[in-house]
């Protein structure tokens, strides 16, 4: 597996909110991880980004061990992350937004630029504003631009569609399956389930803090007893 | 010639001097600014460290008037900058790694730090107090002024004279200098844009791979360099005194909130407004009424709206209405 990780347990000082959870994505491939609320699906990713303090488990990375990295260099390593809430620098333009994102990288970052305003038209147009004056979707974008700018192998996502429009959701998972095509391991905590698992590979779902159910996206979309208790019928 | 007179007048006594007074409150509020927005606390040891540093650049200026070394009309006091400013890197460093730096990392209240840099200022303001004594001390040289009133009165003809010296001069150039570097470092530079998003979003910074560390630092280096040229400007136009620094505090901290806390260009600005508004207020305006009105109508009092004695009041007050108001200030910064 490309990105995988075992036996993660962890939580935020007190009891465990994850116990003995794990996931793995290949490159190329969207795989979302969903559960009622309070299951511990953002502790699980956080914890897989280091940037959780109580955890133990192992998080593996092109075959390697990646436990004892900070989190500094497990971005440098390759690995990026979306936050769901302040995932943008407001009183930033969006070009440095995007500049801020290529922080690590050394030399010229006018290629990534380009790549980035490729993908995310809007963005361009856009680029000389302060990222705090633009809509919803459009800071969605250029968060998930932010993230792109150091080339990496895997993009882990935090509800990148929370709190937007079912329209501009729709453009969010259109913009994910595009990163998808560009060789990048997604891996994405959703709350809009059905959504999601319409453009995911795979999906796990987390109940209580443990692996509960597993599989491909189509599997889990027409599993009847999930459909029944995570899909709302 | 009475309108030319008036504006002559109100040139001499009000925009000269609020322009320089409004330079020197500028770049104390820049620096209090880049504390806020990067270490998220006001810094009231901010005034003491202008002393200070002022100190270092007056016994170094000393030292060079002794062994002969001037800068002929200019003020040694510009050679002895630079020493001024390492010092007071050293010292803004020492007290960041010895006080600030445990407070940082217990994550303490920014009002807890608030009390903590109130005992830096105490300490700070003994050790200059110490050294270079509680009295007026006068360091400045070079040629007092750039226009005597008498050559402006000769050379145009009019009642009313204009004097500018050469301190005031010195002081709104070299503010225009440092400020335009300052923001060329912050919109332009690569270093100086990453300072900017961490005082926007820390934790994202950190997730963008910028380096805590590094940033903390570099903001004592620009808030040192920024103390060091204020405090000396406004020591060579006023003469220094360890508590004028300390009395300084109340406008420097009023611009800053005017120009809305951790926004370094409002804060620029919220210093010349604190300025004209402290010295357009306290100015007796019975002479120019003299000049434009009709005799009958001649005001008999000093036509001055508060006294003197009363300019940190008016300081004062702009705070507590713009506090009231627009807690963010007039430009978009952060709420305290």
């Amino acid at each position: 597996m490309f990105f995988s990780a075992k036996k993660l347990t962890g939580g935020y000082g007190g009891a465990n909110i994850i116990e003995d959870c794990y996931f793995e994505v290949e490159r190329g491939e969207i795989v979302s991880i969903l559960g009622p609320n309070g299951a511990g699906k953002s502790t699980a990713m956080k914890a897989m980004l280091g940037i959780l303090n109580n955890s133990t488990g192992d998080v593996f990375l092109e075959g390697k061990n990646i436990n004892k990295m900070k989190p500094q260099d497990r971005i440098k390593s390759g690995i990026s992350f979306v936050p769901q809430t302040n995932n943008i620098f407001t009183e930033l333009t969006v070009r440095e937004n995007l500049e801020m994102g290529a922080f690590l990288i050394e030399g010229d970052i006018n290629d990534r630029l380009n790549e980035m305003f490729d993908l995310f038209p809007i963005i361009k147009e856009k680029s000389d504003q302060f990222a705090g004056e633009l809509s919803g979707g459009q800071r969605q974008q250029v968060a998930l631009a932010r993230a792109l700018m150091t080339d990496p192998k895997v993009l882990m996502l935090d509800e990148p569609t929370a709190g937007v429009s079912p329209v501009v959701m729709d453009e969010i998972f259109q913009h994910i399956l595009n990163i998808k095509g560009k060789n990048i391991a997604v891996l994405m905590v959703e709350q809009n389930a059905r959504q999601a698992l319409d453009i995911s590979d795979r999906g796990y779902i987390l109940v209580t803090g443990r692996n509960a159910y597993e599989g491909s996206g189509e599997y889990l979309l027409n599993d009847n007893e999930i459909k029944r208790s995570f899909l709302g019928g | 010639m009475d309108l030319l007179n008036s504006i002559i007048l109100l040139t001499n006594f009000i925009v000269v001097p609020a322009i320089t007074y409004g330079s020197q409150l500028a770049l104390g509020a820049i620096g209090v600014t880049l504390i806020y927005g990067v270490l998220r606390f006001a810094n009231f040891a901010y005034g003491d460290l202008m002393a200070f540093a002022t100190m270092i650049v007056i016994l170094f200026t000393w030292y060079l008037q002794s062994i002969g070394i001037s800068l002929g009309v200019l003020p040694t006091a510009l050679i002895a900058l630079p020493i001024g400013i390492i010092a007071t890197i050293l010292i803004s460093i020492f007290f960041d790694k010895a006080v600030f730096k445990y407070y940082r990392e217990k994550k303490s209240d920014p009002v807890i730090l608030i009390v903590v840099s109130l005992g830096v200022m105490f300490i700070l303001n003994a050790i200059v107090r110490i050294i270079i004594g509680p009295g007026d001390v006068t360091f400045m040289d070079g040629s007092r002024f750039i226009l005597k009133a008498n050559e402006f009165k000769n050379l145009t003809g009019l009642n009313e004279g204009l004097a500018i010296k050469s301190t005031q001069l010195i002081t709104f150039i070299t503010t225009i200098i440092t400020c335009s570097l300052l923001f060329y470092f912050l919109n332009k530079t690569k270093t100086g844009k990453s300072m900017r998003a961490y005082s926007n979003n820390e934790d994202l910074a950190l997730l963008s791979g910028i380096d805590p560390g590094k940033i903390i630092l570099l903001t004592w280096i620009l808030v040192s360099i920024l103390a060091t040229i204020a405090g000396t400007l406004y020591g060579l136009d006023k003469s220094f005194k360890p508590l004028a620094y300390w009395n300084n505090l109340l406008p420097i901290f009023a611009a800053t909130i005017v120009g809305g806390i951790g926004n370094p260009l409002g804060a620029f600005y919220g210093g010349f407004v604190i300025a004209f508004t402290e010295i357009g207020l306290t100015y007796a305006y019975k002479k120019f009424f003299i000049y434009l009105l009709p005799e009958q109508l001649e005001p008999n009092s000093l036509v001055q709206y508060i006294s003197t004695d009363y300019k940190f009041a008016i300081s004062f007050a702009i705070l507590i209405v713009v506090l009231i108001y627009r807690p963010n200030g007039i430009f978009k910064g952060k709420v305290i």
